[in-house]
Parts: C-alpha cells; structure tokens; sequence
C-alpha cells in the first residue's frame, strides 16, 4: 500500500543509544569547552577591515595591534584574500577608541586600508543580549511544549519537546566542537530550528493521531513506523528544498551570514531526524493508544 | 475544497496584482505617486550607524539629594525645628530631630499635600521612603521617586540628544528611548560616526568663574587644570554664568588673534550677571570652564556689559564649530555613555544586498527545478504560487514600508525554501489518496482537507518561532522574524488562494486522467 515501507523502529533503540550519546557528548562539550561568543555576547570590538591593495597581510596586521595594547586580540581572513576580521576585549569607555586604532594602524601599517563593520559592544550590554538570547531560546521550548499540549496529548508534547531539546543541544555541541563563533544570529537559526524540527515533528503526529482513530488493533510500535512511512515522502521533499535554499544562502549570502545558514542546516538535519527518532520512540515509551485519544475527545 | 466562485476567483487576481504592484515599485520608478511606497533598507544593508547610549544617573541622584538636602536645612530652620547630623551618605539623608518633633515630622512626610515629600498620584507613592529609629531619620528615593527621575532625565538627555543630532545634519536619524536610562540612535548612511559619538560623549557644562588666589570662604573653592594640561589653577565655586544662559554660540575667526573663537551671546539675566561680575573683577582672570576642564581664563580688561563675548582658547575651526554646537544644544543633565556601537560602511550593505540577492535566485531556481522534477504539472503550479508567494511578501513589506535586513533577506529565502512544504504536504496527501479513490476530483478533494491540519500546525510552529523572535530581538534579527512571520501568511494565501485554484482548474478539465500526481 505505501510508498515506502522502511522498519524505522527497528532501529530504535540503537539509534536511541546513539542520540542519546550524542547529547551527552554535546553536554560535555557545553561544559567543559563551552562555546565561543562573539562580541555580541563577550563584549568587545569587531572591525572588518578591508585592504585596498595587496601590501596588508595577516602577519603585519598580527603585529600592528600587537603593538596597540588592546589586550587579546584575534585576527583571521574573511572571506576574501583582502578581509580581515579583528576582534579584541578591550574594556574602556573609551569612545574615541575606534579612531585612535584607525589612526595607530595608519601610522604602523600605512593607508590603503578601509573598515567596513565596526561592531563595540559593552559588558552590561552583552550580558543582557546573552539573558535575552537563552530567555527566547526557552521561551520557544515551553510556547512549542504548549501548544502541542493543547493540539494533541501530553505524551506527544513530551515527544516534540525532548526532540527539539536534542537538535538544540547536538547543533550548539558541533559550534562548541569547531569552536565557532555564537552571536545574535545564531540564536536567531536555533530558534527558527525549533519552528522548524517542530513542523516536522508535528507532520508525523498528525499522521499517528489519525492512524490512532483509525486502526484501533495496531500496536503503537508497528502505527508510529506506519505514520513516519506515509509522510517519509514529504519529509524528504521538504528537507531537500529547505536545505537547498540554505546551502545557496551558505554558499552565495555572503560571509556575514555563513554562520547563521551552517547552523540552520545542521538543525534541518538533525530536525528530521529526532522527528523519526526521538519524538515517535517517545510515544512507544509512554504506550500511547487508541485510549489516548478518545480520552481526548470525551473530554 | 476544489470550488471557486467567479467573484473569488476575481478577488484573488486583484489582491495579487496589488502586491505584486508594490513589489515592482521598489525597482522601478513610476511616474505617478499612487502607493509611492518602498521596503526600508537596514542599517546593515545601506550603511549606517546604531549607538546606544546609556545615562549614567548616579551624579543626577546625588545632585537632587544635595537640593534636598538644602531644602530640608531651610525647612527645619523655618519650622524652629532641632536637628542634628544632617548629611548624604549611600545615597540617602540621614539626620537626628530632638524627640519631641519626630512624630510630627513623620506625619509631614506621609502627607500627601506637602512638598516635603511629593506624592505621585500616577505612582501611588511618594518620591521618598523613609525609616525612623528612634529619632534618626533616613530618607532615600522610593523606586517610583527614582523611575520620576530617571525618567525626567531621560527626557531631557533626548531632548538635547536630538538637537545635536539634528545640529549635524544627518539625513533622517531615527532617536529613540530604550527602556528609562537609555537612547537609542540611528544613523543611516553614516559610515563614520566619529564626530557625532564625540559629540554626544560630551556633557557640555560650561561654567565661568573667577580663579582666585588664596581660599575663598564663601563659596568655597576647587583646583581645575587647563584642558591641554598646561597649568592647574584655583578656582571658585561660584558660578558667574553658565551654559543655560547663552542663546546664541558660533565659530568666528578672529582677524586679530589669527584664529577660530566661538562668540556667544547671553539672555537678559545672564547679560546682567555677566556684567556686574565683570566691572567688579577688572584685572582678574576669568576661567571658562568645560565639563571639569578650564579651556582658557583670559584677564578680565574691560567690563562686557553688552550681553556677548568671546571664547579663544586652541581651537581649530572644526573644534570651535562643535563647541558652538554643543553650547547651542545645551548641556546634558547626567553624562551619557555609549555602550553599543554598530557601524556598517556603504560598501559592505552593497555587498551584502548583492550577495543576498545572489543567494535569494539562486536558491529560488534550486526550489523551482527540483519541484518541476518532481511533480511536472504540479510542480509547475506549486512553482507560479510561490512566485506569486515572493511578490505577496515583498509587496506587503513594502505596503507597510517594513525595514528590510540581511537575515531578513535570509528569511525571505528560507521562505522560499518551506513555502513549498505546503504544497509537498497536499500533493503527497493527494497521492495517497488517490490510490483508495477513482475519482480524480474525489480524491483531491480529501487530499487538500485530511492535509489541512497537519499545514496549520506546522506552520503556526514557524510562527510562534517568528513572534518569540520579534519581541526579544533586535535590529537585523528583527527584521529576520518579520520576513519569516509575514512569510507564513503569505505562503497560507498563496498555498490555498492560487494553488488550489490553479490545481481545481487543471484536475477539472483532465479528470479522467489516470496517475494524474
């Protein structure tokens, strides 16, 4: 009758096993690594800096600033072979500090240079973005935890919620892992990665409900692996087309919003994949049945 | 689902044709002014500065207890009552009252018509809580005392905020409040905010006072240094004239001296002040001093009686024209701090507009080939809805002239990228629906009804997503949430208005079709 008839829950509970060491894997990493904030969240300077000719190499810049005082300062390539970013703490109220470094770099490495982003963002400041960010971050969890309470049962909240809280923690595992750079618009990508493992999450629950009202004499084992069957093609289609438009924003959108694309396609990723197997094995844990909802509907 | 009116179908075209109207306007020019309308570009696309300045209150709160503090001496004295210990420490006054007042003095406080200690209707509260031991009064600002006056100082900084801004001549800044110790300040198209974060940096109180050779006792007297660091001078306490009582500051260059002086002229009462002071102090030097810091003290020759005069001190013209400025403004109730600086220069917005434009077709091409490979007829119609999907979007973003960001660009082609779901939802329903039933109309029929549930709450997920966004975020991210907000909707319209019209027209006329999905 279908399409597909792959045995999903076959695997269950090694691919359980297998996530399940993957989260604590990525707790550790958020523990003991922890993850690299940008000045969004550190406080600190940023400046692009773009060179007009070819005489400004990395090397001369490491030790223009060296010669600053401005404390740890990281300098990398950015894109192009011309664009450096550079980051330091440098903690003062010093307002002129922007101009003075313009014009200490003038004076050590010469003109011909030009800054195109200067990102300064205080302590106080940081801090409270990095509140606002876990607030929204959590806020989202417990909206989702919400309404699919409301739309369907408990037990398919808990499902939808446990899968969300994996795709968050194994996407910002990986930035801890390659230490890559957490600002404002990476929490933007988890929380559209939350709308968006949640669709498909909720795709699939749609389908088990209506399996559930249909077939009262099949297990939730074999009705969970029926439900992921039938929409298996949709799930596919959509995963492809989102990750298509992503990997184009990955690859021609520019380096400002590398990070943000990289995070999203992991989450569409990982989304897809606790919506088959973290959310559905939750439902065969909890022994969700017919009784599940008709209970519902009486009420 | 698969009916449609003539007037549905009619309403449908028009609404479309609107918005993909407002779409096009944004890239051509039409002569006519009939919904002259454009999406806002962000400061990280045009270019631009965002400050976010801070009020430091502190110097504010201590200066409202020292007035209160002379109140309270001026009140007791007139009352004949007894009190002791009067004094500021840890930002609250204390002072003891001989026993036999404490308790008429607590009912002054409580009362709600007495100066003493206002009371704010508005608040429920009076500006200060006070607690007595015994006889030992201490007294601090309530939490609504201090909210009064932190916001009165706010109001004022933006007040002057605003004028030095406007002073500069930016083309259309945007000053807002931010909570009630902050201001926020945009500037678009500058991509060198210097002059202007060195301007707002200053608090700009200018005082004139005599410097004095030995301790004067009156007044009391404070040691300034020169601004340069030259020489550090005596001066007194008392204030001849200060900066509210000029009207009038400008840069001048000054033939005789060979340089930029700034000329100020003063109001009636500053003049009057101005020229008492000055026949009275012939022979002595006056200190013009700025924020704490003695910009010249010149001989006092003559006594200036005209209601103007001149400040030279090592000015380049450029320095005399923003102190000018700032004197014109006016001075800042409390210091201002910059704790948030984000500039982007003109030619990194272009590139990102390019870049994300770039990434926008290409992405959309993608999502079109792949859709038209994976369900023909269908997919050409999935592909017109989503095209119709991009010019609902931007046409309502330009309708309410939204500000468009680079995650907002971002969001338009992630847009792109699950609107489709939508119709990937329904086709694949219909698919399966198709092998329970003959009927092609039948089955397309349940096919667009049993998927609808699954569509709504997948995309009300997406956008519960958006509004979290939109509430805790700021600038870019803003702008992000509000492309994929507005999104949503106008993937729902083109989903279910164009789609399914389309759909119903094409499976009406091949209904006998087999394999028709």
């Amino acid at each position: 009758m279908e399409k597909y008839n792959f045995n999903f829950n076959k695997y269950f509970k090694i691919f359980n096993l297998f996530s399940i060491s993957l989260i604590v894997i990525s707790l550790l990493l958020l523990i003991f690594k922890g993850l690299n904030y940008g000045v969004d969240f550190k406080g600190g300077t940023l400046i692009e800096l773009r060179s007009l000719d070819n005489h400004i190499t990395i090397s001369k810049l490491r030790q223009s600033f060296l010669n600053m005082n401005l404390g740890d300062v990281n300098i990398k390539e950015f894109g192009k072979k011309n664009d450096f970013l550079i980051k330091f703490e440098k903690k003062d109220k010093n307002s002129n500090l922007i101009n003075e470094v313009k014009n200490d770099l003038e004076k050590l490495i010469g003109p011909g240079f030009e800054f195109r982003r200067v990102e300064n963002v205080g302590p106080k400041v940081s801090s409270e973005l990095l509140k606002s960010g876990i607030i929204a971050i959590f806020l989202s969890l417990t909206a989702m935890l919400i309404y699919i309470w409301i739309r369907f049962e408990w037990q398919f909240s808990l499902g939808a919620i446990l899968a969300l809280f994996h795709d968050v923690v194994l996407t910002l595992g990986i930035f801890s892992l390659f230490a890559l750079e957490i600002n404002l618009s990476i929490v933007a990508a988890v929380l559209t990665i939350v709308g968006y493992s949640m669709n498909d999450t909720v795709v699939i629950f749609d389908r088990v409900r209506e399996n559930l009202k249909k077939f009262a004499d099949i297990n939730i084992f074999d009705l969970t692996n029926k439900s992921i069957n039938q929409t298996l093609s949709r799930t596919i289609i959509t995963s492809i087309t989102t990750l298509l438009a992503l990997v184009s924003i990955y690859i021609f959108g520019g380096e400002i919003l590398k990070g943000f694309s990289l995070a999203m396609i992991l989450g569409v990723i990982f989304g897809t994949y606790s919506s088959i197997y973290i959310a559905n094995p939750i439902l065969i844990l909890l022994k969700v049945s017919q009784k599940t909802i008709i209970k519902e509907d009486k009420n | 689902m698969l009916y449609f009116s003539k007037f549905r179908i009619i309403s449908i075209a028009i609404f479309t044709i609107i918005f993909a109207y407002l779409t096009t306007s944004n890239f051509l020019k039409f002569d006519d002014n009939f919904l002259n309308k454009k999406v806002n570009l962000g400061l990280d696309l045009q270019g631009g500065s965002y400050l976010l300045l801070e009020v430091d209150n502190d110097p504010v709160i201590l200066q409202r207890l020292q007035n209160k503090l002379s109140s309270l001496r001026k009140f007791f004295k007139d009352k004949n009552i007894n009190f002791k210990n009067l004094k500021i420490n840890n930002n609250s006054i204390s002072f003891e009252l001989d026993n036999v007042f404490v308790k008429d003095f607590i009912s002054i406080l409580e009362d709600k018509e007495s100066n003493v200690n206002p009371y704010y209707k508005k608040f429920k509260s009076h500006k200060f809580d006070y607690d007595v031991k015994a006889n030992l009064f201490n007294l601090k600002f309530s939490k609504y005392g201090l909210i009064e006056l932190k916001n009165s100082s706010l109001d004022q900084t933006l007040e002057i905020v605003r004028r030095r801004v406007d002073e500069v001549g930016t083309n259309e800044p945007n000053i807002l409040k931010r909570g009630n110790d902050r201001i926020l300040v945009e500037l678009p198209g500058l991509d060198d905010p210097m002059r202007i974060k060195s301007l707002l940096g200053k608090t700009a109180n200018l005082t004139f006072r005599f410097v004095v050779q030995n301790e004067e006792t009156t007044f009391g007297t404070e040691k300034i240094s020169f601004e340069d660091g030259s020489e550090e001078v005596i001066v007194s306490r008392r204030v001849i004239i200060s900066g509210e009582n000029l009207i009038d500051a400008k840069p001048v260059m000054d033939s005789q001296l060979n340089q930029t002086v700034v000329t100020f002229s003063l109001d009636r009462v500053g003049a009057k002040k101005f020229g008492k002071a000055t026949s009275a102090g012939i022979g002595k030097r006056l200190a013009i001093i700025l924020d704490g810091e003695i910009i010249s003290a010149p001989v006092v020759r003559d006594s200036i009686v005209g209601g103007s005069g001149q400040i030279s001190g090592d000015f380049t013209f450029q320095s005399a024209t923003d102190l000018s400025l700032l004197l014109r403004a006016g001075a800042l109730p409390a210091p201002l701090n910059i704790i948030e600086e984000r500039t982007v220069g003109p030619g990194l917005g272009k590139d990102s507009i390019n870049a994300g434009i770039l990434a926008l077709i290409i992405g959309f091409f993608l999502v079109i080939i792949f859709m038209i490979f994976k369900y023909k007829v269908f997919g050409v119609i999935a592909n017109f809805a989503l095209i119709t999907n991009l010019f609902l979007l931007v046409g309502i973003l330009t309708l309410f002239e939204a500000t468009l960001t680079l995650p907002g660009i971002a969001g338009i082609i992630l847009t792109v990228g699950m609107a489709v779901d939508a119709n990937v939802l329904i086709y694949e329903r219909i698919k399966e629906e198709i092998k329970l039933e003959k009927n092609n109309i039948i089955a397309f029929d349940s096919g667009y009804n049993r998927s609808k549930t699954a569509v709504l709450d997948a995309n009300i997920t997406t956008l519960i997503s958006a509004i979290i966004l939109f509430f805790l975020g700021s600038g870019p991210i803003k702008g992000f949430s509000v492309t994929l907000g507005v999104g949503i909707f106008t993937t729902l319209f083109s989903v279910y208005f164009i789609a399914r019209l389309l759909t119903s027209l094409y499976v009406t006329k091949n209904k006998n079709k087999e394999n028709l999905i």
